[in-house]
């Protein structure tokens, strides 16, 4: 179930992309934020209470849209577009907090 | 004259009139953007392919969006555009970006820092839930993606940007369930001699609230949220109106009250900052022509403490005729002056917004020790409160490293405003009195992969 909904921009491109296993198709323009929840409700879970988020500001700020690929690599959701064949996975937790900030300088931030 | 090398960092109103300024007089700026397409958070351009005119995406402010992406479009080729760049750290006269993956430095001569603003947000307890976001997020869903944030949507919290979001979504064909104002039609009364200040703009005001009343869209005012309930994602959304408690069914909420300087960078180049008391924040301090207190860097735009995006085009503007100025450059002075004096004018529309639109001092003191307000390390209200009491801090730092509040990925871009609240209301003082978070690079996360040697070098 699709926590997004399209109500304009609909006659673009579709671009196949694959999700927790299951293809999926979003449209070229899509962030990978709006291709997972137009399908899905969530793209991460907290890395300490386990709950489910699906980002917060859409616009690079508040950095709780990471997702991860099936290779492991860690994408900003609201601020990197689709690609045809991407294959992702939500529900997968961040990486864990000992690396994570600039409190643990110079390892500096993770998500990779 | 010396040699000059100016940088800007932001590519928004601000941004695009600074640069346009320094390309007129014959200068070649490096306009550094996080975006993928000049324009700002409020004149954001689709991606490519989308179709929508100017008129659907940016309504009254068309005119003024067009303008802003002709006039960028126009120097492109005399300026030194670096799209989807981050800039993650500076420190005098020296710049550090990440652009797809790789990190680069970039040396400055002159900066004019126009890094804008995000949502202020007052969160309540189940904040975190999916289907719930900030009102800018969800502006940010609808003109960039064509996407309603749900099917079943409330708009919640105060500012300008709440009726605007609400009007748009409804028009857009989105069910807008209930626009819920914390600020009371009394606040609203007694601002109006300042809002006709500016009559246009208060016009455009009645127009989005006159719309949705025709249109059905219940709009409250004078409430406080209460929490948001659901299980995987938002459900509903409590709400108290001073007299009864009500429950909203719905599957998404966008909230915040008004907007937040983004003033990291500024930290990190060492500006002195000063509390605000209208803008309720600490804010770099500079002059009327955008000067900060380190000498060849300036500040434009609501990065430097809000005014909107107009006066963000002329403070731009302005902001680049001091670099040149100092830099030894002839420029039209009463031209200067005119910026000047638009932007004193837009203060004193501010100081009726603030009145119409009034920050909710009793936030802190309704806030349940169980809310969550740290969304990254998942600190609460609680934890706080008990910290402050046990170990006697009264500061934000402090706060902090005792707490880990604002310590997380977002650096207290989300939360810094609230825990100061809530500090404040647990020392029994006001947010002036508990300081405020350290800008710390990296300012945003950087990946592993960036840190290390890149082709061709050496460790």
């Amino acid at each position: 179930m699709g926590l997004l909904m399209r109500v304009a921009e609909t006659g673009r491109t579709p671009v196949r992309f694959v999700l927790n296993g299951q293809a999926l198709t979003a449209l070229a323009g899509d962030t990978v934020l709006t291709a997972v929840l137009t399908n899905s409700a969530q793209l991460r879970n907290s890395e300490f209470s386990g709950e489910p988020r699906a980002g917060f500001c859409l616009m690079g700020a508040c950095q709780d849209c990471w997702i991860a690929t099936e290779s492991g690599q860690r994408l900003r959701a609201c601020g990197t577009l689709i690609e045809e064949g991407m294959r992702l996975v939500t529900g997968v937790e961040a990486a864990p907090r000992s690396n994570i900030g600039p409190n643990e300088m110079p390892s500096a931030g993770t998500l990779t | 004259m010396t040699a000059l090398q100016p940088v800007i960092v932001g590519a928004g109103p601000a941004g695009v009139r600074a640069a346009q300024t320094l390309v007129a007089h014959g200068l070649r700026p490096v306009v550094v953007d996080e975006a993928p397409r000049w324009g700002g958070q409020i004149y954001r351009q689709p991606p490519a392919g989308f179709s929508r005119p100017g008129r659907t995406l940016y309504g009254f402010e068309a005119g003024r969006a067009e303008a802003l992406h002709a006039a960028m479009a126009d120097i492109l080729d005399r300026v030194d555009y670096r799209p989807d760049t981050l800039v993650w750290s500076a420190e005098a006269g020296r710049l550090d970006l990440l652009s797809r993956g790789r990190t680069d430095t970039l040396p400055y001569g002159q900066l004019i820092v126009a890094t804008g603003a995000t949502d202020r947000v007052l969160p309540f307890p189940g904040w975190t839930l999916p289907g719930v976001y900030s009102l800018g997020a969800a502006q940010v869903a609808l003109k960039y993606q064509g996407c309603a944030i749900g099917s079943r949507v409330v708009f919640a919290g105060t500012g300008p940007l709440l009726y605007l979001v609400a009007y748009q979504y409804a028009k857009a064909g989105a069910q807008v369930l209930a626009v819920l104002d914390t600020a009371s039609f009394k606040d609203q009364a007694a601002a109006l001699p300042y809002l006709l200040r500016q009559p246009a703009v208060f016009a455009k005001g009645l127009y989005y609230l006159g719309w949705l009343h025709t249109h059905g869209v219940p709009v409250h005012q004078g409430v406080r949220l209460l929490r948001a309930t659901g299980d995987a994602q938002v459900s509903g959304l409590y709400w108290h109106d001073g007299r009864s408690e009500y429950r909203l069914p719905c599957d998404a909420v966008g909230f915040g009250y008004a907007l937040r300087s983004e003033t990291q960078l500024a930290d990190l180049l060492g500006c002195r900052f000063r509390y605000n008391t209208l803008q309720r924040a600490a804010l770099p301090e500079c002059d009327a022509a955008g000067r900060s207190s380190v000498p060849g860097v300036y500040l434009a735009g609501d990065g430097a403490g809000i005014m909107g995006a107009d006066a963000a085009e002329w403070a731009g503007e302005r902001a680049a005729l001091a670099l040149l100025a100092d830099a030894g450059q002839a420029v039209n002075t009463a031209r200067a002056a005119t910026l000047e004096k638009q932007l004193a004018r837009t203060a004193a529309f501010r100081i009726g917004l603030e009145r119409a639109f009034p920050f909710p001092c009793d936030w802190a003191a309704h806030a349940p020790d169980e809310l969550v307000i740290c969304r990254c390390e998942e600190v609460t209200a609680g934890e706080l409160r008990q910290c402050s009491q046990d170990t006697g801090a009264r500061e934000m730092n402090r706060l902090k490293a005792l707490t880990r509040v604002g310590m997380g990925r977002c650096q207290g871009r989300s939360c810094g405003a609230a825990a100061a609240e809530i500090l404040a209301h647990a020392c029994a003082t006001g947010p002036d009195a508990v300081g405020r978070l350290r800008g710390q690079a990296p300012i945003k996360p950087l990946p592993f992969a960036a840190m290390l040697p890149q082709d061709g070098e050496t460790a």
